[in-house]
Parts: C-alpha cells; structure tokens; sequence
C-alpha cells in the first residue's frame, strides 16, 4: 500500500502497480468497506486498475489522519467478500458504419475483420471500474492479437453504443461523447439509464462478454 | 408556481448548484457550479440554502423573463446586467415585479455570472443534484443548456429578504486570481527539475477550446521526462494534467473521472473557483505553496463563507 498526495482535498492510495487482477481485487475490497462503513470526511471515491482516488473534507482531517485512517481500512478489507460477479451479455453489430476503424485495424495486425470480431467476442471481460463519463466500464484484458493503441487524434464525436479498442482494453461508450478509442462495432442497448436501477448496464466487478449480430438485429432490437 | 422564462440563453446556460460528489464509483463527475464562492453568496442575498440551484451563464448573458415576479440577485463575473433596460448592481437582491425582464450583455472580466433567484431553481434531480452534466446530457433543465422559450419553475422563497449588500472588504478577499496556488501533483517527478521551473515561472494562455470538462493551456512545452505509459487512475478536480506533446490541461467540475497523463500539480481548493472565472485568452501563473498553507487557506475561506452577517456591508 502506497499513498500519493493527489491534492490538498484528495490522496491516491495504490495498491499495486499493475493492470491485475489481484491489485483489483484489493481496490473492490478496500471500496466496498469503506461504502459499507463510510467515513464522515470522505466526499468521493474513484477506483481504478490498482489505485483508488479518496477525497476529503480538509476542514475535518488532513492528509496525515486521512493515512493512518485508510491503513487501518485496508488492513481489514482483506476479510471483505466480493459479491459473485454478474456476467452481461452486449450484443454487437460489427463494422460498416457502426464500427469505422474495424478493417484498419484488423489491417494492422494482419488479419481479417471476421477474425477481429472473432476474437473480440471470444473472451470473457472483467470490467475493471467506470470512469471517463458515467457508466464507461474499462473491460480487460483484449486478445493480444487485437491490442492497438488510441487513435492518435480523438474524434469530436462518438456515437452512444459504440464499441471501441484502446491498447488492451475494450469499452462501450454510453454517451454521444469526444473519443479516442478505434471503433469496431456498436450495441443497440442503452448502457446507462437514470430509470433503471442499476442505472449502468455494467457494474464494476462483472463479467462482460460480447456477441456479434446482424444489422437487421441491431435494428430490430427492442428498446428497454 | 412562479417561473422564469429564457428569451435568450446567451451563449451557455445552464441550471447548477453545488453538484453530486460521491458517484465516482459510477463514473459520474461531480459537475457543479463553476464558481462555487459566487454562486453561495448569489444564494445567500436572495435567502436561499448556499446550494440552491441558480442559472450559470457563461461569456454572454441573455435576457429572461419573470411572468409572476420575483426576488434575483447576479453573483460572479459582470456581464453587464439590466432590468426592465435599467443598470442594476450586482451583489444585492432586486424585486422583479410580474413580467419584469432581465437583460445581460457580454462579460466585462471574468467568464461566468450567476443569476440566483429567491426560491432557488426547481428541476428533477439525478442524484441529488439539480446541476447539468452537459456531456451525459444528465441532470439540469432536460439534461442540457437553456434554449430561447424554455420554461422554468421557481420554488417558494425561503425567508422574508434583508436588502443589503455583500461586503466590498469580502468580495476582495474572494476576487478570482489568475495567479493560481497549486500543490505538487502525484507524478511531479515525471518531470525534470527545468520542466518544473518552466511549469511555475512561465505563464500560460487558456486556449479557446476550454469548457466545464477542462482547461486547455497554450505556452512552453512542459512534456514529461519519459513517455512511458501510466496505468490510469482517478484525477482530482483542478488536476494538472500534462499530454505526451507537452500540453498542460487544468481538469474541472465536469471533468473525466479517470486518465492516463501524468499530473505535475493541482489547483488547491481555496482557488477552484477561480478556474471557473478564466476566459479563454487569459493569461495565468501558478504558484506553489505546501500542503499546510493550502488547508489553512481553505479553512480560512470556509470560515468567511459560513461567517453570516460578517459577509454583509
């Protein structure tokens, strides 16, 4: 366990310095004890791959209390259970106009774009932690094979549903947002919703897998 | 009910309040008012919770109407600000009678005015918050910026209202500073101590494509040593981010929750709403103060918030 001021409201405790499973395992937990016995001066909580962002009310506590305090968490978030992971399914239509950077990059690889989605839909996900705008989950990890990097100028605009690639990590943007990540495909499921309780279609900690379907699906796909 | 009515948006308007921290773990920003300081004291000349919900208008004002009436005050930036085509002043509660107007121009200083209203702004909240998350397109009036013919209700004043003025001595005290105080970021040692030297001693120009999610700031390259990879993790807000290409970018209220560039500083809290008050073309500086100084400031600034009647001429 390391910690880093990130500002005079705000400490990063890491714990662990890798994109794993094990460091991950230790944010949930640390996580899910400190919702389950929330501390007064805490204003947020932002877990990532291995690290958990922690702001606080500096009128109550300063950085020094703010690190013995989360010690003493972490110490006993080793005994938390997790609950089961869920595993969701996200229906995909690949390429054409709903994925436009699928051919180059399956170009880049050398491979074809049916063995991209090949591989893309073969695997089951672990969704790391949401972040970038609500409801954005971090799937990992990618089939080496289909690893790219961000494209090197984000686009203006993405399209809500759009399935994209960016290093070995996959996604599904929930909103119409600026983006980065190579776009091979789009879902017609509406990943975050504020009517539906979970409003996001995936949960930190779930099991994600994708299954491609045909344009016609896509269209046909009943809204919920 | 009594409403308020938008003849003109301005260029960007917006429903906010103080916003919904606590929702990282849904990767929900906080969003929120921009200037947090301007907003309190706009809602607290008008009688309302620090917190109520009040329009954000940003460069250009606009023009609304209030077909029933109602108590205002503009807090922030002057943006030249009308009633019924009468100057009014800033920083006091004025009575609009039933379908009085208000007109606001373009900014004089500073980039966003507040218009507070007595009652606070009435809007469905999403998580607990009434402010607007422009890119979910959550929260606020339909989830995004005011547009010409919008409608929005006014809630029950909260208390009989005092006219009186905020004091010039606190308004000073709280004047947006376009010398920003920072702490060291998490990977200041990302930097070589030139970098560093060149972060705090030159100044920077906000870029026109600046907005709610972050600050884009044009001047010397301040890149990192190496361009290795950073695992991603959470960014505070007023976080200083710097991109492969050496570009200082300033995250704010509706910023990404998560990102992968090296920070080299962080805007202290006592200055956060100084951020929301830059325009782009302003120039600005940063300067460094320990962790100590940074807390002390903004007890400090808490204090005069909460102080009542001492903000008061």
């Amino acid at each position: 366990m390391e910690f880093r001021v990130a500002s005079d409201q705000a400490v990063l405790v890491y714990l662990g310095e890798e994109i794993g499973l094990a460091s991950h395992q230790r944010v949930c937990k640390l996580l899910r004890l400190l919702q389950e016995e929330p501390l007064a001066w805490v204003r947020n909580l932002q877990p990532a791959y291995c690290s958990l962002l922690v702001s606080f009310d500096p009128s109550q506590v300063d950085h020094r209390e703010v690190e013995s305090t989360l010690r003493r968490y972490e110490q006993r978030a080793g005994k938390m259970a997790l609950p089961e992971p869920r595993t969701v399914e996200i229906p995909v239509c690949y390429g054409g106009e709903f994925g436009p950077d699928l051919d180059e990059l399956a170009a880049t690889h050398k491979l074809s774009a049916l063995r991209v989605i090949e591989l893309h839909s073969s695997r089951t996900y672990h969704a790391y932690f949401l972040g970038f705008a609500p409801g954005f989950a971090y799937l990992g990890d990618l089939p080496p094979e289909i690893a790219t990097p961000r494209l090197a100028t984000p686009r203006k605009k993405v399209a809500a549903g759009s399935v994209g690639i960016a290093g070995t990590q996959t996604a599904v943007y929930p909103f119409a947002t600026p983006g980065g990540w190579r776009l091979i495909g789009r879902t017609p499921l509406e990943m975050f919703r504020k009517d539906r309780e979970p409003m996001g279609m995936i949960a930190m900690g779930d099991e994600v897998r994708f299954r491609a379907i045909t344009r016609e699906e896509f269209v046909a796909w009943p809204l919920r | 009910m009594s409403s308020l009515m938008v003849e003109n948006p301005g260029l960007l308007t917006t429903v906010q309040d103080l916003g919904r921290p606590g929702f990282g773990p849904l990767g929900v920003s906080p969003s929120g008012a921009a200037d947090s300081v301007a907003l309190r004291l706009g809602n607290m000349l008008v009688g309302n919770e620090q917190g109520a919900a009040a329009l954000e208008m940003t460069l250009v004002g606009g023009q609304y109407t209030f077909p029933e009436g109602a108590v205002i005050a503009f807090a922030g930036a002057d943006f030249g600000t009308k009633l019924n085509g009468r100057p009014v002043e800033m920083w006091i509660a004025h009575a609009v009678l039933p379908g009085g107007t208000l007109e606001l121009g373009l900014t004089n200083e500073g980039a966003r005015c507040y218009l507070c209203v007595a009652g606070g702004i009435q809007v469905e909240r999403f998580l607990g918050s009434a402010s607007t998350h422009l890119l979910s397109g959550l929260g606020g009036f339909a989830g995004r910026a005011l547009r010409k013919g919008d409608v929005l209700q006014i809630g029950a004043p909260m208390q009989k209202i005092r006219r009186r003025r905020i004091s010039p001595t606190v308004l000073e005290m709280l004047r947006p500073r376009k010398s920003l105080r920072v702490t060291q970021g998490p990977q200041a040692d990302w930097f070589l101590e030139e970098t560093t030297r060149a972060f705090y001693e030159g100044a920077f120009r906000v870029s026109e494509d600046s907005d709610r999610l972050g600050l884009r700031l044009e001047g010397a390259s301040v890149a990192p040593k190496s361009t290795r990879e950073m695992i991603s993790e959470g960014v505070s807000l007023g976080a200083v981010q710097v991109t492969p290409s050496g570009q200082p970018i300033i995250l704010f209220v509706e910023q990404q929750t998560a990102g992968g560039y090296p920070k080299i500083a962080n805007v202290i809290g006592a200055d956060l709403h100084c951020i929301g008050q830059l325009r782009p073309r302003d120039e600005i500086t940063f300067a460094r103060v320990s962790l100590e100084e940074a807390r002390a400031l903004w007890i400090a600034q808490e204090q005069l918030l909460n102080s009542g009647e001492d903000l008061f001429a």
